[in-house]
């Protein structure tokens, strides 16, 4: 009995370990691509800490009344959410969604879009207000 | 930044050229005595040449979204708005819709529960029949009764003037909607979809009018309910700097005065009526 | 008085758990409602743009001001020094706590956005009644348990007084600050009124002793210890002073409106023309809550009377949440006076009375906070000795002699 439990550690050590040294891309969402060649800020840095600058720049717009573009969250959407190949807008909830995209992965929940728009203004232009389907 | 700003003065001359000759002939002013009172005044800064176009600094071909709020805002300038009750026709609601437009505002069929940021309002006087007509919208006040009891301090006035809630912090604890004497709140009793750009509201929060906010940050210095009476042809809603002596808005409060609605509420409005 | 025995109740019996079972129940509905409530968004309640608080508020502020008022017993013995009420401290302490959780909950769970509570209580704008009410609040939960501690722990016993003083301070400022919610809303024809802070004070001694009767009848009864007459009927005198008092302020308050013109449509509507508000003044609060009770506390017939001093103090917590109703819904069913004098009509209900229908949702949320409050009292006098083993008059009364 003693034995048969050493092997099955032993056994599920191995299956982890193997996975470990196999699995050597990055496990991680599949981002889509944004406009243009570079975000606003290097992306080690959003990576780590994009929330940071959104949640500075929400207070100093509401508070302040700066809109400048470099943090706002509307800016970040502009760019970051595009057409898909199907040339339509990803809508928050789906893993096509820039921001979405990790957030599903990583399970942290964000409202950000429950009260604002996740489409860029271009969505917006031919000024459409759908009904919401309640 | 010499030639910029000479460039700003020079379109500032040039805009107040135009809106005199413009504001000379416009034949549609109804008023006779109206129309003498603006040929007198010929300094006319504020008003815009066309609807929700401004010439605003920066480069004058320039969309004038495009100048975007730098700095913090100051109490250099208050924003308020005079409402001639005259000019506001009873049955239009040319205001309430532009209003609805541009915030993204729909009705899910339940008014008790729909969010209305503006609202037309009819008062008749008991004794004399007098009927008034009018629009009603968040008085932007200088010591607001919605900013005093806000227990996360959300609701706030911004240094120049304009009260709103930010909805960060907003618990939905709808306190501020019974402090405020003009009920001028409404809390968003739905999940939302499809909200504009410009415009972000969720449910659980409070929101009001807020003096079209964002217009203002870009450079665009008009409401759009304001824009929509002067479209419609009624021009009872003036916007402007209440703090600048020379802007039609205080011209118009110096020379024929205006009521605060509750005034007894010593709440110093920025929203003021004329006719009542 | 002969010393006093605390001993916890037992929960042996099968009545207790299903008791237990029962108030969880009813709790976790409550919270499904709330869930429902935040998940759907409150168009899912009958309270709207006009009238913003509804049931639950109704339940809360019930609760809260109940709180308050349980700890009356404790304070009249402590600070008071009237030593026949000691053996009933450690309860009294125990409800305020019970009653102040669950009224807290539903106010929790009835804000637009709950989860952000954290926010609540982090950001603070001082000059918000509001705010101060939620240190407030959760102070007294504390201060509480710190004067329980002394009552409990024999070492600390030399230490009951201060804390029970501090107490007694503590709750006078949490019910103004209550009272004040409504009092320092300038903008409403049914509040603005300063009278609303000492009103509220006044109804918390009232709703709490009320409670506390009520309580300690049914556990006693239930839990097979004796109840004698002599401190019984004592809270019953003194919760028959309170009802009195609590008229004295609403006739005070109603007597002012009416002498000033400017009140008089509000009064008008309160007293005669409101509807289910009238109706729930006079027949609710007048009657069932004043004055049906004072005949049963004070009559020579009932005032010795066991079961007439249950139903009237049953009756004073009817009149309560009659009385609640009216300040709370009443009072925002009301419309807001833009131009006196003038017949005002719009599309966002100027000018007319505004309806108010409670849901389903907000009545099971207000009943969840009630719950949670018997929890948490009926778990603790399981848990812990906060009864006496007996209140007889021998035990209780200090001039006690046996009938021969």
């Amino acid at each position: 009995m003693k034995e048969f439990n050493t092997y099955i550690c032993l056994l599920l050590l191995g299956c982890v370990l193997t996975f470990d040294v196999f699995a050597e891309e990055k496990i991680g969402p599949i981002l889509p691509p944004a406009k243009g060649e570079q975000c606003v800020e290097p992306t080690d840095i959003m990576r780590e800490i994009h929330y940071e600058f959104i949640l500075h720049h929400r207070d100093v717009t509401v508070h302040d009344g700066i809109r400048t573009a470099k943090h706002s969250l509307k800016n970040c959407i502009n760019c970051h959410i595009q057409k898909d190949k199907n040339g339509v807008y990803p809508r928050a909830d789906s893993a096509e969604h820039f921001c979405a995209a990790c957030h599903l992965f990583t399970s942290v929940e964000i409202d950000c879009f429950s009260c604002h728009a996740d489409r860029p203004e271009e969505a917006y232009t031919s000024k459409e207000h759908t009904n919401p389907s309640n | 930044m010499l030639i910029a700003l000479r460039k700003r003065i020079l379109v500032k001359n040039i805009q107040t050229r135009v809106i005199e000759y413009f504001m000379k002939h416009k034949a549609d002013i109804a008023d006779p005595s109206r129309r003498q009172f603006l040929k007198d005044t010929a300094v006319l800064g504020g008003i815009s040449i066309a609807p929700g176009v401004f010439l605003y600094g920066g480069d004058a071909q320039a969309d004038s979204v495009n100048s975007p709020r730098s700095e913090a805002v100051t109490d250099e300038k208050r924003w308020g708005m005079l409402v001639d009750t005259n000019q506001c026709v009873e049955g239009c609601d040319a205001c309430v819709k532009a209003c609805s437009d541009e915030h993204g505002i729909e009705s899910f069929g339940r008014p008790e529960q729909d969010t209305q940021w503006i609202r037309k309002l009819t008062a008749k006087d008991k004794t004399t029949g007098y009927t008034v007509s009018l629009p009603m919208m968040c008085q932007h006040c200088e010591s607001p009764p919605c900013v005093d009891v806000c227990p996360t301090g959300a609701s706030f006035r911004r240094a120049d003037g304009i009260v709103l809630v930010d909805p960060h912090t907003c618990i939905g604890c709808r306190y501020c909607m019974l402090a405020c004497p003009y009920k001028a709140r409404s809390f968003v009793h739905e999940n939302l979809t499809d909200q504009l750009p410009h415009a972000p509201r969720g449910k659980g929060c409070v929101e009001s009018c807020t003096m079209c906010v964002h217009k203002i940050d870009a450079g665009i210095e008009t409401t759009a309910c304001a824009e929509a009476c002067k479209s419609d042809g009624h021009q009872a809603i003036i916007f402007g700097d209440l703090k600048d002596p020379k802007s039609a808005i205080s011209l118009r409060l110096k020379q024929f005065g205006a009521t605060q609605i509750r005034s007894d509420l010593n709440l110093n409005t920025g929203v003021r009526y004329q006719g009542i | 008085m002969k010393t006093i025995r605390y001993q916890s109740v037992s929960s042996d019996s099968k009545a207790f758990w299903i008791f237990v079972a029962t108030l969880v129940m009813i709790l976790l509905v409550g919270v499904g409602a709330a869930s429902y409530m935040e998940h759907e968004g409150h168009w899912v309640t009958g309270m709207t743009n006009s009238v913003v608080w509804g049931m639950p508020h109704v339940f809360a502020i019930f609760l809260i001001v109940a709180a308050s008022g349980a700890l009356n017993v404790a304070s009249i013995s402590s600070v008071f020094g009237k030593t026949a009420y000691k053996p009933l401290s450690r309860l009294s302490g125990l409800l305020a706590v019970a009653l102040l959780v669950g009224g807290l909950m539903v106010l929790v769970l009835d804000l637009g956005r709950p989860d952000r509570l954290i926010e609540a209580m982090t950001y603070y704008n001082f000059k918000s009644i509001f705010a101060w009410n939620i240190f407030l609040y959760t102070g007294f939960l504390v201060i509480v348990a710190v004067y329980l501690w002394m009552m409990f722990e024999r070492r600390m016993n030399q230490y009951t007084k201060p804390a029970a003083y501090v107490a007694f301070i503590w709750r006078l400022i949490l019910t103004t600050g209550t009272g004040s919610i409504f009092g320092f809303l300038v903008a409403r024809q049914g509040y603005d009124a300063a009278v609303m802070a000492p009103l509220f004070i006044i109804m918390s001694f009232s709703f709490g002793t009320a409670f506390f009767i009520l309580f300690v009848a049914a556990v006693y009864k239930a839990a097979n210890r004796p109840l004698g007459d002599f401190i019984l009927f004592k809270l019953k005198n003194l919760l028959g002073v309170f009802v009195a008092a609590v008229f004295y302020f609403v006739f005070v308050q109603n007597l002012t409106n009416l002498y000033a013109t400017e009140h008089h449509d509000f009064q008008n509507f309160i007293l005669l023309e409101g509807g289910v508000y009238t109706i729930l003044f006079w027949l609710g609060q007048i009657l069932v809550g004043t004055i049906l009770p004072l005949l049963l506390f004070f009559l020579p017939r009932f005032s010795h009377s066991y079961r007439a001093t249950i139903v009237g103090s049953l009756f004073v917590l009817l009149g309560a949440f009659a009385q609640l109703y009216v300040i709370v819904i009443g009072g925002q069913a009301y419309p807001l006076v833009l131009f006196p004098g003038m017949d005002v009509s719009s599309s966002f209900f100027d000018g007319v009375v505004h309806s108010y229908i409670p849901s389903l949702y907000e009545i099971l949320l207000g009943l969840g906070g009630v719950a949670v409050a018997l929890l948490v009292a009926v778990i603790g006098i399981a848990v812990l000795d906060f009864l006496p083993e007996s209140l007889e008059d021998a035990v209780i009364d200090p001039h006690y002699s046996p009938e021969i």
